[in-house]
This record gives C-alpha cells, sequence and structure tokens, in this order.
C-alpha cells in the first residue's frame, strides 16, 4: 500500500543541466560566487557604470524636488509621458520573473528552477524601478502617503472608483507578495550559505538570514506547501497588476486608450518584455561566472520560445488595435490610429512594429534561439520595442486628443533622459550587489533536477 | 554518558538511503524522529507521514479575512465616511471594488502562508540542539541525515545506536542539547 505513494510520476526531463553534476558540485559552485570568488572586473566595470548612473539618478530628482515637475517635458496637453511609459515597462519587466516563479512551478517546467531566483529577483528590482515613477510624478512625491487610506486630520480619503488609487494597491501587493516569495524561496540556501562560510561575521549574517532553517523534513513539508500556495497566489496575482495598470488607461476616454482588448494585451507584452530582460541578464551572467552548464542553451532555447509566444500575441493586439479602431466607425479612434501610424510619433511606431512584431519572427528559426550573442541582442531590441510601444500608446494619444488646438508634440527633456537612465542604473546597481550577496541561483531546486535526487526504492523484505 | 542528550543521528550519502532509513525506524516503532534533507523530498515526507499541514487552512482564512476587509474598507469610505456624489450613481458601486478587494485578499492570503510557514516551522530558531554535530553543516549541502529523538518511548542510547548502525550509514553520532 504505502509502496504505491513512493512512485515518482514526473517526467524525466533531459538536459535542464549539463551532466556531471553533483549535490556538491552544485553548491560549491553556486555558493562560491558569493563566498570565495573574486569578482570579475566586468562586473566591477558594470557595477561603476550603474553606480554613475544611479548618481544621475540621484541628481535628476533632487532637481525634481527643487524645481517642480517643470524640468520634465510635461507640457499640456501631455501630462503623462516618460513618467508612465517608464512606469509601465518596468512593472512590464518584472512580469517574467513571477511568471517563471510562480506559473512555471504550477506547470511543474523543472528547467525553471535554474533561472527562477535571480528572475525573481529582476522582478522586485524593476519594481523599484517602477515604483519610482508615479511616485515622482506626484508633484509633491513627499506626500505619497496621501495615496493610502488612512484616518487624517484632513477629513479626506482616496477615491476607491479611480484606477489610479488601484494600481497603488495592485503594485504595492505585488512588490510585497515577491519579495516574500523570493526571500521563502531563499531560505534554504542561506542556510547553505550559512554553512558555508568561514567568516564569523559572514556565518551570523546568513544565519540570522536563514532563520534557523536545517532542512528538515518536517519543515520541507511545509516549505513545499508554501511554496505551492503563494505560487498560486502569485499567479492569479501578476495578471491582475498588468491589467490593472491597463486600467489606468482603458477606463479612461482618450482615444486609443479606450478598450477592452488592453488588459490581456498588457499582460503579453508585460511577459514578452519581461522574458527579453530575463535573457539580456542570464547570458552575459553565465559566461562571466562560467554557468553554462546550470544556465544552460536549453534555457535560453526554452526562454526566446515564450518570447515568441508572447511576442505574436503583441503582434495580434497591434492588428486588433488597428482593426478594432477602424471597425468601431468611431472617428476619433480612427483618427488617433491614423495619427500614431502618420503623424508626428510615425516613426517610434513603426521602429516598434519592426522590434516587436517583425523583429521576433526571427526565433522561430533554431539557428537563431541557439546563439547566444543573437539573442542577447534579440533580447535588447524587443525592449527597446515595448518601450516604445507604451510611450506611443501614451505620448500619441495625449499629445492628439479631443481639442485640435491645443495639440501639442512632446519632447523629453534632458531631465526625462536623466530620470529613465538613472533607473536603469538602479536597477543594475541593485541586480549586482544581489548577485555578489546572494545566491544568485536557487541551490536546492537545482539539486532536485540531478540523477541522483531520484530515489531508488530497494527491495525490502 | 548521564547527561541526557538530544538524540542519535545518521548521516547518509544519498536520498534514497535516508529515505529507506526514515521507513525502517517507522517500521521499528521510532515516532519522534525527524530527518535533514538539503532539498525537498517527497518520498521522505510519505515515509514519515507528514503530508497533512495546516497551512492550507490558514491562507483561506487570511485571503477570506483580506477580502472582507479590503471590502468593507472601501464601502465605509465611499458610503459612510466620505461619501461622493457622481452624478446621482449608487454610492454602493460595488464592480469598483472588486480589484482592491482582489488585492487585499491576495496580500493577506501571501502574508499569512509566509508567517504561517515561519510559525508552524518554529522559526526563526537561531539555536537547535542539531547544530552540534559538526558533520550537519553538510546537511545544506549534500549529506542526508536521520535524527531518533530521545523523547521517544523506545530511545534507548545503546540499542538506538545498534538500530542505526544497521542502516549502513557513513557516521552515527550524538546529539548534545
Amino acid at each position: 500500500m504505502a509502496d504505491e505513494l513512493q512512485v515518482i510520476d514526473s517526467p524525466e526531463s533531459k538536459k535542464i543541466i549539463a551532466p556531471g553534476y553533483t549535490f556538491g558540485t552544485v553548491t560549491d559552485q553556486i555558493a562560491s560566487v558569493v563566498l570565495t570568488r573574486k569578482t570579475p572586473y566586468v562586473v566591477i566595470g558594470t557595477f561603476a557604470v550603474a553606480m554613475g548612473l544611479l548618481l544621475i539618478f540621484l541628481l535628476a530628482v533632487a532637481l525634481l524636488f527643487t524645481k517642480g515637475l517643470g524640468v520634465w517635458g510635461l507640457r499640456g496637453p501631455t501630462m503623462w509621458a516618460w513618467d508612465i511609459t517608464n512606469f509601465v515597462w518596468w512593472v512590464g519587466i518584472g512580469h517574467a520573473g513571477t511568471l517563471i516563479s510562480a506559473i512555471l512551478l504550477l506547470l511543474n517546467q523543472q528547467w525553471r528552477n535554474s533561472i527562477n531566483r535571480f528572475a525573481e529577483a529582476m522582478t522586485i528590482f524593476a519594481v523599484a524601478c517602477a515604483g519610482m515613477f508615479p511616485i515622482l510624478h506626484l508633484g509633491r512625491p513627499w506626500l505619497m502617503y496621501w495615496l493610502f487610506p488612512y484616518p487624517n486630520t484632513m477629513g479626506i480619503e482616496p477615491n476607491f472608483r479611480s484606477p489610479l488609487v488601484w494600481d497603488v494597491f495592485a503594485v504595492s501587493t505585488y512588490a510585497t507578495v515577491s519579495l516574500l516569495f523570493w526571500y521563502v524561496g531563499m531560505m534554504p540556501d542561506l542556510a547553505t550559505l550559512r554553512d558555508r562560510s568561514e567568516h564569523r561575521a559572514l556565518k551570523v549574517t546568513y544565519g540570522i538570514l536563514a532563520m534557523g532553517w536545517r532542512g528538515s523534513a518536517k519543515h520541507w513539508a511545509v516549505y513545499e506547501t508554501a511554496s505551492l500556495l503563494l505560487a498560486g497566489l502569485a499567479t492569479p496575482l501578476v495578471l491582475s497588476v498588468h491589467t490593472v495598470v491597463s486600467f489606468d488607461f482603458t477606463v479612461g476616454i482618450v482615444p486609443g486608450w479606450h478598450s477592452t482588448f488592453f488588459p490581456p494585451y498588457f499582460v503579453a507584452g508585460a511577459i514578452y518584455s519581461g522574458f527579453a530582460m530575463v535573457l539580456a541578464l542570464a547570458i552575459p551572467l553565465r559566461s562571466v561566472y562560467g554557468l553554462k552548464g546550470l544556465i544552460t542553451d536549453k534555457h535560453l532555447d526554452n526562454a526566446a520560445k515564450v518570447m515568441m509566444a508572447t511576442g505574436l500575441i503583441v503582434g495580434y493586439s497591434y492588428i486588433m488595435e488597428a482593426f478594432s479602431a477602424w471597425y468601431s466607425g468611431n472617428v476619433y479612434e480612427q483618427a488617433a490610429m491614423w495619427n500614431r501610424m502618420t503623424g508626428p510619433y510615425k516613426y517610434h511606431y513603426w521602429v516598434l512594429i519592426a522590434c516587436n512584431v517583425i523583429a521576433p519572427n526571427a526565433l522561430w528559426f533554431k539557428k537563431v534561439r541557439s546563439n547566444s550573442v543573437v539573442l542577447f541582442i534579440w533580447s535588447l531590441i524587443v525592449l527597446v520595442g515595448m518601450w516604445l510601444e507604451r510611450f506611443v500608446i501614451i505620448v500619441a494619444s495625449l499629445a492628439q486628443d479631443n481639442l485640435p488646438s491645443s495639440w501639442r508634440v512632446f519632447e523629453a527633456t534632458r531631465w526625462d533622459w536623466a530620470t529613465y537612465l538613472g533607473t536603469i542604473g538602479l536597477f543594475l546597481f541593485l541586480f549586482l550587489l544581489f548577485i555578489r550577496l546572494l545566491p544568485m541561483i536557487s541551490i536546492f531546486e537545482v539539486r532536485t533536477l540531478l540523477p541522483q535526487a531520484k530515489i531508488k526504492e530497494d527491495s525490502r523484505g | 554518558m548521564n547527561k541526557p542528550i538530544y538524540g542519535v543521528m545518521a548521516e547518509f550519502d544519498n536520498p534514497s538511503a535516508l529515505v529507506n532509513a526514515a521507513r525502517a525506524a517507522r517500521e521499528k516503532g521510532y515516532r519522534e524522529l525527524d530527518a535533514y534533507s538539503p532539498f525537498p523530498i517527497e518520498e521522505l515526507s510519505d515515509a514519515l507521514h507528514l503530508h497533512k499541514n495546516k497551512l492550507p487552512l490558514l491562507v483561506l482564512v487570511g485571503g477570506i479575512v483580506g477580502g472582507t476587509i479590503g471590502y468593507a474598507l472601501q464601502y465605509f469610505v465611499t458610503v459612510m465616511y466620505y461619501p461622493i456624489n457622481v452624478g446621482g450613481r449608487p454610492l454602493h458601486s460595488w464592480p469598483a471594488y472588486i480589484i482592491i478587494t482582489f488585492e487585499m485578499t491576495i496580500l493577506f492570503a501571501a502574508l499569512t502562508a509566509v508567517f504561517g510557514l515561519l510559525g508552524l516551522c518554529g522559526l526563526p530558531m537561531p539555536y537547535h540542539p542539531t547544530f552540534n554535530v559538526p558533520r550537519f553543516a553538510q546537511a545544506s549541502r549534500n549529506r542526508f541525515f536521520l535524527c531518533i529523538e530521545s523523547t521517544d518511548p523506545l530511545f534507548d542510547h545503546q540499542k538506538t545506536c545498534e538500530f542505526l548502525e544497521t542502516l549502513d550509514p557513513r557516521e552515527v553520532s550524538e546529539v548534545a542539547h
């Protein structure tokens, strides 16, 4: 009876990680990045660049605080521009991390095990960057806590019927849950680092972070339940977040925004750009740290396939967007669409079509998917394309709204650039610190992938 | 030898040996035992009968509480505390409440899952007797341990050690308190 329960029927998946690894070697290889190995010069150089960009960000923010929103190119009627574009872009990038860590866990996709950790880290840092923009865009960012309902002497409360307030709840819940999921996933690996580190201060630090994890079977049983539950909760959450972000637009009556297919279109776009970022990070990382045995070509191939599939959904959405504008018979919708294609933002529009609709079709070919350099370039193309998509949706619709007398072409100022590049610096800064200080690949989940982890049934009498 | 100890512990170098040892110990009648491994092993949970825990129920309750708080908060603010009349539309505009209700459900459920996990595991626990075994540091790397605790009614230092030796371990050691 009891023996029947012991059958493992998970499919034998081949070549997820290179052969020859043992429990000890995967542990040591991943832990050594944090504990013993010298940081490669490339990483130090990138960190210096990131730090420089971060300083530019601080400068831009300081200027914004002292002078106000006018330092950005925001002029009526375009009161949302780069800030909201960047917000949507960054939140979208975060989505791939949750997709990998939660949805692929529920789907029992074991290849996720070696990329989920840094993809989740990417999520958290991307959401942190995203969160900067709506806050900085508030006008008086230091009063951001007014967004939350709390008893106050002014006797006012946020308007719960506004998508912008929904956004506050969605993004803050997303950030919190992602952080918790990431931390819980890291506890067993922090225990590994605690046990592997030699220096007393390191032992104590990782020991505190690991909370006394000791790999007890009783704990693992609850832990597995908790992982599944968190994955089950994070799955609808991640889909809801970009849906709510798209509500920021669809609930408005601006031509080009007011449409019901935005939620799935936005979610697909989010995963598309997120996988591009996963590839853009994974490809250099695995070369620099010699982790090609753990993050194999198979991973890149799978990620590229997901990227292509979501890219095709995004391409379909562009077609539907144009179709529904035409089919609606609404002159404003038609004009907005026509403006996007032929108006002052036509170059943005056609470049985004090239990046998001034409370029991903190269991924049909195995040759492209198996060449990591090409894949890296392609992921950057997709990231650019997705940024332009949000820019066109937001700015092209606002700059030419219903009242032609108030039309004005948006021009970004150097501080728009500084803030945007600054958040890229912030992202890289946080990400490189993460790589240096925490295990970037989930050690215990990679151990479960090894053939030795399979329980061999012996013939007990 | 008279000093009370936490238990005795056997070290194995592969997961199959640990699962078999855990089964053998259960069959022998030991109940106060725990296994330690560097990754979750489903068969081990079967062998030690660990498949039921209260976490799903806690998370369900957490989610319901979160959703209720989310909805009640919005109802209170928009209907009672700070009503805004928009063209005579109903104040209790429930479709607009759904998103925040949903987000609060997820938030509370996730917080319950994490704190429930810590609570059910008794973490954080900076000190545990198993850490006294020098070899135990390998439990987070590539070694597998089975510990029979001294609170077990069948526990007898000599006999339990002898029993563990029959399971073909790498080493059997005593776990001091």
